[in-house]
């Protein structure tokens, strides 16, 4: 009976106190040394998409739930990939409205598919678009094109670009696309741009980067822009320019009419959600 | 006798100079020629003519831009017939100065006589400084292939002493000959340049450095170095990168540049001799640097070569004059197998970098499979720059670009020693420069 009380009750009983003591001085540490955090910022962090893009200029996801709260509000600042509902529960948080931003949604501009451009060389070195960048202008005759070798597609956190399996280029998924802007980051021939995403999702924008002069353009790729300025004088509202032998539309001008698309020899003009067109050329592709 | 070499690293290569020993071949003057405007490092040129003027040879048609830039000169006379992006070597656009020359014009270059315009007196009496401003205004750049600016380097800064000059006549790469055939072709002008660059840079002494395996040259240019004055001939075991300026300078003083120095840190100045050659037609005779001696050579050329050609000649010409034959899955290497790149447009123009062509088959061409690194560490015993190659590819490749520029990444001076010497053939050097980019850029920003 003593054996047992020595045994077992004696080391239940230290180990039990000497427990419950630690467990005393663990609650005063917690008391005493607790970081008061406001709560909003954990509310606006649940509101945010959570992949640290940095496209709102802040470190984190958590970096821009803190700046919300000591600017009382989202005051100047935006969360791309939040989108516009979730930007104005945030600012309802604060009791404050939200900035209307138009949306925006990132575009290539490139079409020169492997069909379309030539092959110049052969690569053979590690893969990845920046390793191919740094060697030499590609495999193929653009030097201002698309390298097809997905470093967009693995750097877009929120799985809005595809590698197409046919034309090798991106393909970007405008419901998924939060315009965070990473991808035109990673791309080492900034092809990839943001623009506004355009009433109803309606825009038109020049699928070209080539910045060599008409005709040397063109021999490299068939649909690559050729600087030939028609659509600049087609355009009835002026939002179009020339600049480094490549068209470029002002987002703001543009009114959406489409006569630049009809016009372009090349087809270098890209449109996106409009109904089904009624020109005879552009309604062939 | 034992001969000197450079610690620590290096590699000794398989020499392969089948156009050793081949006289020069006059490729003579284009009847139109393209001039880029970045034939250097540093800013480019920007470019003084228009279309349609008229320039004659050896006129000024790129001004240089900032401290580190250099000149750009017309080698023919011609007409002007496009100033703006051209397709260079790379398949990059590169601005360029078109010049095409009638027919007329074409036979009186080819009958300009040379005329000399300093004799040897007035060279004599010509001040460190004059040498300086006339490197400057002809546009003499290192014709070793890393086209530093020259007038940048014999200018020694306030307060620094040279007390050796080291007239680079290694040439480490396996290949290449074209230094060896300028030395064998005109050792009298290559010594009498070395002279009056001693001079400029203030050093009393001027070692010209060649490796053992070029006897003949090392031979002549002993003889033909004059008694009194304070040039000599020395002799280095054959070693890559024995070229690399840091390298020749351990090679042949014994000292080490430190990390982040440049050489005059060391109390030396590097001249290739290439361009020691053209500072002495700069001098002599008020000849820009427009032209230089490219090899053609080839593993599977039987008439491989040595070439003079002026710069602008395209690419394609000197290949015409030789058997090199590109086919599908061939490689064009400007320069030496180790450092050279692969071209893209072999109607690029020669460079004043330009130091020869390598014509590489389709099975050299490619590159083998690599496998996983099996930590032998071959590639840090023959880094010459004492790094650890291994790992800074590694971090680049992981985008640790932090931790890559902790462990001197921007050191590396691209040699490729450690890709030639890994079993794995895994792609070490590729990396590196991907960091070394990456590093540039974001400093940039």
């Amino acid at each position: 009976m003593i054996l047992l009380l020595n045994q077992i009750l004696m080391p239940v009983l230290v180990l039990g106190v000497l427990g419950a003591l630690a467990a005393g001085i663990l609650c005063l540490v917690v008391r005493k040394f607790a970081v008061k955090e406001d709560s909003r910022i954990a509310q606006v962090e649940e509101l945010l998409p959570g992949a640290n893009c940095g496209a709102c200029g802040f470190l984190g996801c958590h970096d821009f739930a803190v700046q919300c709260v000591k600017l009382g509000g989202p005051v100047g600042i935006v969360c791309p990939g939040a989108g516009d509902g979730n930007m104005c529960r945030i600012a309802a948080i604060f009791g404050a409205e939200a900035e209307k931003t138009k949306p925006k949604v990132a575009v290539l501009r490139c079409a020169g598919s492997c069909t379309l451009r030539h092959p110049a060389a052969i690569y053979s070195g590690p893969q990845g678009c920046r390793m191919e960048s740094i060697f030499s202008a590609g495999p193929l005759t653009c030097a201002y094109g698309c390298l097809e070798c997905g470093e967009c597609e693995a750097a877009c956190r929120f799985g809005a670009i595809s590698m197409d399996s046919v034309t090798r280029l991106p393909v970007i998924d405008e419901d998924k696309c939060t315009a965070c802007g990473v991808c035109v980051q990673t791309c080492p021939r900034g092809i990839l741009d943001i623009v506004p995403k355009g009433p109803k999702g309606r825009r038109v924008w020049v699928a070209c980067s080539n910045r060599q002069r008409g005709a040397v353009a063109r021999k490299g790729c068939q649909v690559a822009c050729i600087a030939c300025g028609k659509c600049v004088k087609t355009c009835p509202f002026g939002a179009i320019t020339l600049s480094g032998n490549v068209a470029v539309i002002d987002p703001d001008k543009c009114r959406l009419c489409r006569k630049c698309v009809a016009v372009c020899p090349t087809g270098a003009i890209h449109t996106a959600n409009f109904p089904v067109l009624e020109s005879p050329k552009t309604a062939e592709s | 006798m034992k001969l000197h070499t450079f610690h620590p690293g290096g590699v000794h290569l398989p020499d392969s100079k089948l156009s050793a020993g081949k006289p020069i071949v006059d490729v003579g003057l284009p009847h139109k020629v393209v001039i880029t405007m970045s034939q250097h490092q540093g800013a480019p040129a920007r470019p003084v003519v228009s279309v349609g003027d008229e320039v004659k040879r050896f006129q000024l048609v790129g001004e240089a831009q900032g401290f580190i830039s250099a000149n750009i000169h017309s080698p023919i006379t011609g007409v002007v017939k496009a100033v703006g992006p051209f397709v260079g070597s790379y398949g990059y656009d590169v601005e360029a100065v078109t010049v095409e020359a009638s027919e007329e014009q074409h036979e009186a270059d080819v009958e300009m006589p040379r005329v000399r315009v300093r004799d040897d007196a007035a060279i004599a009496a010509m001040s460190p400084d004059d040498i300086i401003a006339v490197s400057k205004d002809f546009g003499l750049v290192g014709m070793g292939g890393a086209t530093f600016p020259t007038y940048v380097k014999l200018k020694v800064p306030e307060g620094r002493h040279a007390d050796v000059m080291i007239v680079n006549a290694a040439e480490c790469e396996p290949y290449l000959t074209s230094d060896h055939a300028l030395m064998l072709a005109e050792p009298e002008a290559v010594v009498r340049g070395v002279e009056i660059a001693r001079k400029a840079c203030g050093a009393p002494e001027a070692v010209i450095a060649v490796e053992a395996n070029k006897p003949d040259a090392i031979e002549l240019l002993s003889r033909h170095i004059p008694a009194g004055i304070h040039v000599r001939v020395m002799a280095l075991k054959e070693r890559y990168p024995q070229g690399g300026e840091k390298q020749l300078i351990n090679a042949v003083t014994g000292r080490q540049v430190p990390n982040g120095k440049l050489p005059i840190d060391a109390g030396a100045v590097v001249i290739n001799v290439g361009t020691v050659y053209a500072l002495w037609r700069a001098v002599a005779y008020s000849e820009p640097l427009v032209e230089r001696i490219v090899t053609v050579t080839g593993p599977a050329m039987e008439r491989c070569g040595n070439f003079r050609a002026v710069t602008g000649t395209p690419i394609s010409t000197l290949l015409g004059l030789t058997d090199a034959y590109l086919e599908q899955g061939s490689k064009l290497v400007l320069g030496g197998p180790m450092m050279g790149r692969a071209a893209l447009n072999p109607d690029a123009p020669v460079e004043k970098g330009t130091s020869g062509l390598l014509v590489l088959p389709p099975d050299m061409a490619r590159r083998a499979e690599p496998e996983a690194c099996v930590r032998c560490a071959k590639c840090v015993s023959v880094c010459p720059m004492g790094l650890e190659p291994y790992l800074i590819s590694t971090l680049s490749r992981l985008r640790r670009i932090d931790d890559a520029a902790g462990e001197n990444i921007m050191a590396c001076i691209e040699c490729g020693s450690c890709s030639y010497v890994c079993p794995s053939s895994r792609p070490i050097l590729d990396f590196i420069r991907l960091g070394k980019g990456l590093l540039r850029s974001r400093k940039k920003k």
